[in-house]
């Protein structure tokens, strides 16, 4: 173990200050007695309680979680689709194109995505709702899944889909049985990302849902207008932990996965 | 002991199980192979060997089904394949980089082309335990491809191809990973079971010791085109141009004018000042025309005294000596500024050896040593 000079002492102590103390701030003013937010009044549990009572907020936590693992399961077969053609696909026309297209709504501003895709809705007379949300999600969070995809499909050796062929497999077969098992890791994370970015979206759900349906993000938002609630707080430290959980357990599998595959190398290298 | 040769590109009822006619094929401008015809017969262990670029792997994508020919056609067993996708072909392919799938067991990889065709479970574990006995894997059906090591993955990829019984496997560059002593014990292993299975094996190599060590015949390439197709020691001993004399082996060429001298030998005139060396040819030359010869070092022979007449005698002195444990190979430089390579076997010790740098020497070679060639 290497010492640390005072130098890095402070700017660790800085860097994790900035990082962390608004998440701090509000974790603690959580359990916040006083309904004043800048008052502290005692330790409480209290705004937990209200929080599970409170229906609307339930209710857009479940819209939340729906919109986000449907629109992400559809993101990630058509982002992988794409990123198959366009890695796959060999020198088509429009090739170049597509593949720029592809990664365009990347960079657009997410009030374009928003705005085009409402005006879209409207045209076509779709009334907005949860299928909308999922529709726009789907649209925005399948092009950084085709990203990632086509990053590990660029490194994925061909030869391995030929052997697949050659022993007699459909190209499907050689897609489903070899293929995909072997970027599996891509297409998890590649569903990770998408499922993230439908959760913390507000920009385009505002655009394009309706009375009947508010995701989380948008509650809150509408609420800390409002008046930041202790309410909001409690609701932000639940999230806050689950996604503590999920790094955290994440963390854990891939490293008992590098133990593994260490343990392999060690057996490869006494059966030589 | 009457054994039959087994030759069947010398029996003209023969049918080839291989036939390639007049095949070109073209990537953009490029022509990777260049009007092609070639036979290959059933149980055949056929070599393409040839430089990198020359086509001898687009040949075997070809049988693969991987490319298909710009013309021409390819037949296998007598019918055109052409039409026929990879996965609809009795032929399999040890891939270069064997292409194991990682993410599934020995066991699992050499299963994975009979479960295509079957669902007969046991019929299948059979012939799986069958290919893992003929390629002694049988201790490491279980691992999965990085627990094993390089050579064991090379027996997979084998025990995988020839799973299906193909009539024809295609190797591509199959010991190109492996250290030499390995390469060479698995390049017995590799005839051990062509012969066992009686498959018709396709192997493209660079590596003409290898080509010469496995194959029943080779067909040297370049550029796409195919410039001999002989047995190893026809390729090695009668080669019919520059190219495949220069290609395999070691060898002298030796340029110069031609004068017939009497039936059947040749006068070769190849610089000023030096006698014209002698040489035995079939095919004829006439008088003047330019022709080389190539004759190989270890067929010349180096002396340190005058020796007694000799069909071809020339002087000159050491110019370097590369010493390769087993043999040395002198380079002698005439007074002419050639230099001509020969090769003696160390049977004696090192400490020994009479020749040295800069040491005036003979040598000589027979007049059927060398072959005559036009190209």
């Amino acid at each position: 173990m290497t010492r640390l000079s005072p130098f890095n002492v402070v700017s660790l102590t800085f860097g994790f200050v900035f990082l962390y103390l608004p998440m701090l701030i509000l974790v603690i003013y959580s359990f916040n007695a006083s309904k004043l937010v800048t008052v502290w009044a005692g330790f409480s549990t209290k705004w937990y309680g209200e929080l599970l009572s409170n229906d609307a907020f339930l209710d857009a936590a479940w819209v939340t979680l729906r919109v986000a693992v449907i629109s992400s399961t559809f993101a990630t077969v058509l982002g992988t689709m794409a990123a198959y053609v366009l890695v796959r696909g060999g020198r088509f026309y429009g090739r170049t194109l597509f593949s720029g297209m592809i990664y365009a709504p990347l960079v657009m501003p997410e009030v374009i995505t928003g705005l085009s895709l409402l005006l879209l809705f409207i045209g076509i007379g779709m009334d907005r709702g949860v299928l909308t949300i999922v529709l726009a999600h789907t649209t925005f969070s399948m092009c950084f899944v085709s990203v990632v995809v086509s990053s590990r499909l660029m490194t994925f050796d061909q030869s391995l889909e030929e052997a697949a062929l050659d022993l007699g497999a459909s190209p499907f077969e050689a897609f489903r049985l070899i293929t995909l098992p072997i970027i599996a890791p891509a297409v998890i994370s590649g569903w990770l990302l998408a499922f993230t970015l439908s959760l913390d979206d507000l920009v385009i759900a505002s655009f394009t849902s309706g009375p009947s349906a508010t995701t989380l993000p948008m509650k809150i938002w509408s609420s800390v207008r409002l008046g930041v609630s202790p309410e909001i707080n409690a609701l932000s430290t639940i999230l806050i932990g689950l996604v503590t959980i999920g790094v955290i357990a994440a963390s854990i599998a891939s490293k008992q996965s590098a133990l593994r595959a260490k343990r392999d190398e060690q057996a490869a290298a006494r059966a030589q | 002991m009457a054994e039959t040769v087994f030759a069947p590109w010398d029996d003209p009822d023969e049918k080839p199980l291989i036939r390639f006619r007049n095949v070109t094929k073209r990537f953009g401008d490029f022509t990777a192979i260049d009007d092609l015809t070639l036979d290959i017969f059933a149980q055949e262990f056929f070599a393409l060997l040839g430089p990198s670029g020359c086509g001898k792997t687009t040949m075997m994508r070809m049988l693969a089904g991987f490319e298909h020919p710009t013309s021409g056609s390819i037949e296998l067993a007598g019918s055109d394949i052409a039409s026929v996708p990879p996965n609809k072909r009795a032929v399999n392919m040890m891939f270069q980089s064997y292409a194991l799938f990682p993410h599934l067991s020995v066991w699992d990889n050499i299963a994975f082309g009979l479960r295509r065709e079957s669902s007969d479970k046991d019929a299948i574990a059979k012939r799986v335990e069958e290919m893992l006995k003929l390629t002694r894997l049988e201790k490491f059906a279980r691992r999965k491809p990085h627990q094993i090591s390089g050579g064991q993955r090379q027996r997979v990829a084998l025990a995988r191809s020839l799973a299906k019984a193909p009539k024809l496997l295609l190797l591509d560059e199959p010991l190109g990973a492996l250290d030499a002593k390995l390469r060479e014990a698995t390049q017995f292993e590799l005839m051990d079971i062509q012969e066992k299975t009686g498959t018709t094996f396709v192997i493209v190599t660079h590596d003409q010791e290898e080509a010469m060590t496995v194959a029943s015949r080779i067909a040297v390439m370049d550029e796409g085109r195919i410039m001999q197709v002989a047995t190893p020691d026809r390729i090695y001993e009668a080669p019919e141009s520059v190219y495949v004399a220069d290609f395999i082996g070691d060898v002298n060429i030796i340029e110069g004018q031609v004068k017939a001298a009497s039936d059947g030998l040749f006068q070769l005139s190849f610089a000023d000042g030096q006698p014209p060396v002698l040489a035995a040819s079939e095919t004829p030359f006439y008088d003047g025309q330019n022709a080389h010869l190539a004759v190989r070092p270890e067929k010349v022979s180096i002396h340190t005294e005058q020796p007694d007449a000799s069909d071809n005698l020339l002087q000159g002195k050491v110019l370097d000596i590369a010493y390769l444990g087993n043999l040395s190979t002198y380079h002698v430089e005439l007074p002419g500024g050639q230099v001509i390579k020969a090769q003696t076997a160390n049977t004696r010790r090192l400490s020994r050896r009479s020749i040295t740098w800069e040491d005036p020497v003979w040598i000589s070679w027979t007049k059927t040593a060398g072959v005559l060639l036009d190209r």
